[in-house]
């Protein structure tokens, strides 16, 4: 019997194992997953909760009916993978034997790692975040009890999970305030370590004159050294006081990697960025957020990664050569407030572009340009991820991204 | 792939002045490069971008910030104040390496 040995049932490690139990044979191949929680959340709706549009129920589900059957959930915590052995060793003292490893628990938002941030009194007083469940809820009720003043939108450092996700909260915010009549006694800063709005030009252009036109002030290449109270420093001694702060905290890889000797210095794991191969072991691959391609964290990503891996595994463990090749394509609906989104397509080579994106039936969506019919796409999503996505059922989204329908436009001086 | 002239000799750069061919630098250039954005390079410049040059030869791309505080044993706080406003970006220019792709 060979055993494939799954670390983390989140959205990479869920379509992982379902898309591969129907792959390999039961009689060959024993698959498991190791997961701590009992609660699978869709953590793109941690957008919406801060301002009621979800309520919590619509975010959450047990993890254990989302595995398919033949496939060993095991709850437990991991201590360290020990490469050399071939096998995972729980916190617990359990000791799981593996041919084949697949690392997928993802990145954390790790408050701890800025000096006055989780330890200066604020934190979940004024200082909150929402990439977690608690946060978001937290927030919820931050925001309604807020009565004006200047609210700061944060991000550490970079890379983070749903980099888009920033700049859609701070558009919320400012339809939110308006829908209260009370926009004009909520200053929105938009506090970023990029040089802008996002790192690719043509969408930095679009989405920062949004920000302009909301009157959303951006203060570029701020990296956070330390919170003092309720002003956030930076490195070079910039201050900006907030009396509420919503933070990305920095985002690092699960600490068992790093004990196991197997991340870099945010404890995401090096792999091949076309196969998800990690470059330490040829039995262990990365995928989802926890590993260190040049592409967005995000559920898109793995899902397209997930597609090609599943192929490739498949060849890999016959003896072939992995044929697939991941290009890191990403595809983001990007809320913008009022009921309107954008959506962005790219990949490791193109950047987001202007255009139209083709969907048999549903679409077509238009590509970095606010409408009505993205936002409706982004809510379509959810279901679209308890039913299919994580089911490992086709979705009809190539894994690779398509030119089809993007302008490029002309190249300036 | 524009080529440019510093230091009296021809080298491949990019749109933005970065250079493309990792052999074609050396520490006269980097005293060339860093004068055109107003610096002057110190012992404390170069062993930051030493490192840099030896982690891209491993990683294939250019460390960020944290990666040179955590692994090249200099803080970011002094890399600021070594090069101002915007480190990461200017420490690529002088090392002769790509401009990080400050990710996605």
């Amino acid at each position: 019997m060979r055993r494939l040995l799954v670390l983390g049932a989140g959205t990479a490690g869920t379509m992982v194992v379902n898309k591969l139990r129907r792959r390999l044979a039961r009689a060959e191949w024993q698959i498991t997953v190791v997961e701590p929680s009992d609660t699978h959340y869709y953590q793109p709706g941690y957008l919406f909760l801060p301002f009621g549009a979800y309520g919590p129920e619509q975010v959450v589900k047990p993890t254990a009916p989302l595995i398919t059957d033949g496939v060993d959930l095991v709850r437990g915590e991991v201590d360290r993978v020990a490469a050399a052995e071939n096998r995972v060793l729980l916190a617990d003292g359990r000791s799981l034997p593996y041919d084949y490893l697949v690392i997928a628990t993802g990145v954390t938002p790790r408050p701890d790692q800025t000096p006055g941030m989780l330890d200066g009194g604020q934190w979940r007083r004024s200082i909150f975040d929402f990439y977690t469940y608690d946060g978001a809820l937290a927030l919820a009720k931050a925001l309604d009890a807020f009565e004006g003043g200047r609210l700061v939108v944060h991000i550490t450092d970079m890379p983070i999970k749903c980099p888009v996700a920033p700049l859609e909260f701070v558009f919320l915010a400012d339809a939110y305030f308006r829908s209260r009549g009370m926009r004009d006694r909520v200053e929105l800063v938009y506090a970023t370590p990029l040089p802008g709005a996002f790192t690719k030009p043509i969408a930095a252009a679009r989405l920062g004159s949004m920000l302009d036109d909301r009157k959303i002030t951006v203060e570029p290449d701020f990296l956070v050294e330390r919170i003092e109270d309720t002003t956030l420093v930076s490195y070079d001694e910039r201050e900006i006081p907030f009396d509420l702060l919503v933070t990305v905290p920095l985002n690092m890889g699960a600490d068992y990697v790093a004990r196991s000797g197997l991340g870099n210095e945010l404890n995401l794991v090096p792999v091949d960025r076309h196969t998800m191969l990690a470059k330490a072991y040829d039995n262990i691959f990365a995928l989802g957020d926890a590993n260190d391609v040049p592409t967005s964290k995000a559920g898109s990503v793995a899902h397209f990664a997930v597609d090609v891996f599943a192929d490739n595994f498949v060849e890999y463990t016959a003896g072939k050569p992995m044929t697939g090749s991941f290009d890191g394509h990403a595809n983001c609906f990007v809320e913008s407030g009022d009921g309107k989104a954008l959506l962005i397509d790219f990949n490791y080579d193109t950047e987001p572009l202007p255009g139209s994106y083709p969907v048999p039936a549903v679409g077509p969506f238009r590509l970095l340009d606010e409408a009505a019919v993205n936002h409706w796409g982004k809510l379509a999503f959810r279901w679209m991820y308890w039913n299919l996505l994580l089911p490992g059922r086709p979705i009809p989204l190539p894994a690779h991204m398509s030119m089809a329908g993007k302008h490029l436009p002309r190249s300036e001086e | 792939m524009p080529v440019t002239t510093i230091a009296g000799r021809d080298v491949h750069v990019d749109d933005e002045g970065f250079l493309t061919v990792y052999d074609e630098w050396d520490p006269d250039l980097a005293r060339q490069l860093a004068a055109q954005i107003g610096l002057d390079l110190t012992d404390e410049h170069f062993k930051a971008l030493t490192f840099l040059r030896a982690d891209y030869v491993t990683q294939g791309e250019t460390a960020t910030l944290r990666r040179v505080s955590a692994l090249g044993g200099i803080p970011t706080k002094e890399l600021f104040s070594l090069f101002p406003k915007k480190p990461a970006k200017k420490m690529a220019y002088i090392a002769g390496l790509p401009k990080p792709h400050g990710c996605v």
